[in-house]
């Protein structure tokens, strides 16, 4: 996983709140088998409107996307976050998230900010011409106009954003707890592996 | 040393944790991990890009069920037919390239042990009482009914399981459904869970494991338990489980997973010590009549959004609370139903038989037995009856099940999850009803427009009869 810290850039100013798996990407695109590629599906009813911000070259290559409410509700697919990352988005502000996506996100390095809707009306109009800033560090997002917003976030998650930490990198790290594990599970609880034998 | 009584989800969870970290998140050990062709290949790829390997591909099996058409899969000469959509194909493509290339004992399509995994898994031994059980699908949930801990994983816990046979997780709270009494006649355990999910909400269970206890779940059948168990995830919760008893214990004996031998008596005595122990303490109990329970049905886009067959269609100015007012009128607009109408006076076009809820012999046997003799109406346009797989499909036509179904007008296909989501070609067309055996009703689950009614099969096949939602009752007097 690349190492989050600052992310600063134009961000699409969408606003929409309930935005549900299926809108960030159709089940149509669920029978993909990369994590690539699903950027031309994300959005895809929402960008099949003229004039739609995703599309509008003022925001080309934004990193950040601010939207409403309940951001990610809906189902456990993972390509939601997938389908993000491939759009370019690294950071995504909102007064709250759904849980399970909140979760997918951060396993795909992409950071969730909440913030009271005061302060996402004020971005919001605030991307609309210029650039925003997130700092993982010091928990904060900021404009060129004097704006600072402070939000709150899991202590390991965030250690694990700023390193870059790999999860399975991190559980291998403790292999050895899990093959102790696995030998005491083959003594007292042995006929667990017995396929072992079968496939062999 | 006396220790603290304690429930079956905390004795499987205790038996399970590999390593503690500070914060409270534990490194728990997996002992079962099925695959199937739609949450694997980002995970696989994943895999090949940091050049890891399977740990344990021992405990790992494989099947494909979402995308594989249901219609017949070999030529007359005994070729595979090509499958059509080229997406799945390419999905299902890959599953059989990726279990070769990390050595995962993968059930191929043709085999007569192919089925819809969550079928598969207890069917063939290899999801046992006391294990922790994962898969990329909500409905993992259902191995719950022969006393596992088993739930459903994204893409990424996919992978991490694949390289480290564990997940980092942190307890859940545990959640007592206990129902008293007894079902009455004609009362399926279809009818039990949406009951019990009407009462409890779609976010009844959040954040919990739930145990179904009570002397119900005791003289259930083990299909019963695994339908119960499969719908724990509607009721909000990522797991649901019943302890496993004698029952449990015969049915899996034999099966090709099972332990044999003298490990099978060390199995069950082990298996035998993992019932909640006598004054241990749920986070939350729930307690509900089984006298309570009719025939039930869905009539709306949320698997709580459930009445009895003898009631009506809601008013949402019914429901106190404002946001499940406007959900019920959106629901109501999407189903094309009017507030005020006996839901027993529904037609249907479709009706689906069959998904990893209720794809099992007794569910075959039990719609059979309502069809036995009879025709579908003239207004059902479809009716489609999906065997969960292979084994049972072939134990039906054993029983002659097949020619009931048949002789009813239905069609008798290969198994699969089919119209279970519109992944694959049995879809529902926009605008027409379904009664299905499935476990989600959600707006365009079974196609876009597509209206689910989700019930029992005893009760999907009464609606085949005469063409509307009905009361089984009615035709087993
Ligand atoms: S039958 Fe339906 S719910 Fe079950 S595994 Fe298949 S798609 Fe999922």
């Amino acid at each position: 996983m690349q190492p989050v810290d600052t992310i600063e850039g134009r961000a699409i100013p969408f606003g929409a709140a309930n935005v549900d798996t299926d809108v960030i990407i159709p089940a149509h695109w669920l029978k993909t088998v990369t994590r690539d590629g699903l950027g031309k599906g994300a959005f895809e009813t929402v960008r099949a409107k003229p004039g739609n911000v995703f599309d509008d070259p003022e925001f080309a290559g934004a990193s950040i996307l601010i939207t409403g409410d309940n951001f990610g509700c809906g189902s456990s697919r993972e390509h939601a976050a997938w389908a993000l990352t491939d759009l370019g988005i690294k950071a995504v502000i909102a007064p709250s998230f759904s849980d399970i996506f909140s979760g997918n996100a951060f396993k795909n390095g992409i950071l969730t900010v909440e913030l009271p809707q005061e302060a996402i009306d004020r971005l919001l109009e605030v991307a609309q011409t210029d650039p925003i800033a997130i700092d993982l560090g010091a928990q904060s997002v900021t404009t060129q106009f004097q704006d600072r917003f402070h939000f709150d976030i899991d202590p390991f998650r965030k250690a694990c954003l700023l390193d870059g930490t790999d999860e399975i990198g991190l559980t291998l790290a403790s292999g050895d707890a899990i093959e102790k594990y696995e030998n005491n599970r083959a003594g007292a609880l042995p006929w667990l592996d017995t396929n072992r034998e079968r496939a062999a | 040393m006396a220790s603290r009584p304690r429930t079956l989800y905390e004795k499987i969870w205790d038996a399970h944790v590999v390593d503690r970290r500070p914060d409270g998140t534990c490194i728990v050990y997996i002992d079962r991990h099925l695959v199937h062709e739609v949450t694997s290949p980002q995970a696989f790829d994943g895999l090949r890009v940091a050049g890891r390997k399977v740990r344990r591909p021992d405990l790992t099996l494989a099947v494909p069920d979402h995308n594989l058409p249901t219609t017949p899969r070999l030529a007359a000469d005994g070729t595979p037919i090509p499958i059509a959509d080229p997406q799945s194909a390419q999905q299902l493509a890959a599953l059989e390239r990726n279990t070769a290339e990390f050595g995962i004992e993968y059930i191929d399509a043709n085999a007569p042990e192919q089925g819809i995994v969550h079928v598969v898994g207890p069917e063939q031994g290899f999801s046992l009482p006391g294990t922790t059980i994962v898969c990329g699908d909500s409905h993992t949930a259902a191995h719950g009914g022969i006393g596992a801990l088993a739930f459903g994983i994204g893409t990424s816990e996919v992978e991490h399981v694949l390289a480290t046979q564990t997940l980092l997780l942190k307890p859940s709270k545990s959640m007592e459904v206990r129902v008293e009494s007894e079902l009455g006649p004609g009362i399926t355990p279809k009818d039990l869970i949406l009951h019990i999910i009407g009462v409890i909400g779609t976010a009844g269970g959040t954040g919990h494991v739930i145990e179904y206890r009570g002397p119900v779940f005791e003289r259930m059948s083990i299909e019963g338990r695994l339908t119960v168990c499969n719908m724990s995830i509607e009721g909000g919760a990522r797991a649901g489980l019943i302890a496993p008893d004698d029952k449990v214990f015969d049915w899996l004996e034999g099966r090709p997973f099972a332990p044999n031998g003298s490990e099978w008596d060390r199995a069950v005595d082990w298996w035998r010590s993992l019932a909640t122990d006598p004054g241990a303490q749920f986070d939350k109990s729930v307690v509900i009549d089984a006298n309570d329970v009719e025939p039930t049905v869905t009539w709306g886009t949320s698997p709580e959004d459930v009445a009895a067959i003898g009631a009506s269609v809601p008013f949402p100015d019914s429901f106190a609370d404002p946001a499940k007012r406007t959900a019920a009128a959106n629901s109501l607009d999407y189903m094309g139903l009017e507030p005020g109408t006996p839901l027993a006076e529904i037609a249907v076009e479709n009706i689906f038989i069959g998904s990893c809820t209720n794809s099992r012999i007794e569910d075959l046997r039990a719609a059979s037995e309502v069809l036995r003799g009879r025709k579908k109406a003239a207004n059902v346009r479809w009716a489609i009856a999906v065997p969960g797989s292979g084994l049972v499909k072939r134990q039906a036509e054993a029983e002659g099940l097949d020619r009931i179904f048949i002789e009813a007008g239905f069609e008798w296909r290969e198994p699969g999850c089919s119209a279970c989501l519109a992944m694959n070609p049995d879809k529902v067309p926009a605008g027409e009803r379904c009664a299905s055996t499935s476990n989600r009703n959600f707006v365009g689950r079974q196609g876009p427009g597509a209206r689910t009614h989700l019930m029992s099969p005893a009760m999907a096949a009464a609606a085949a009869v005469t063409g509307r939602l009905t009361d089984v009752r009615e035709l087993l007097r």
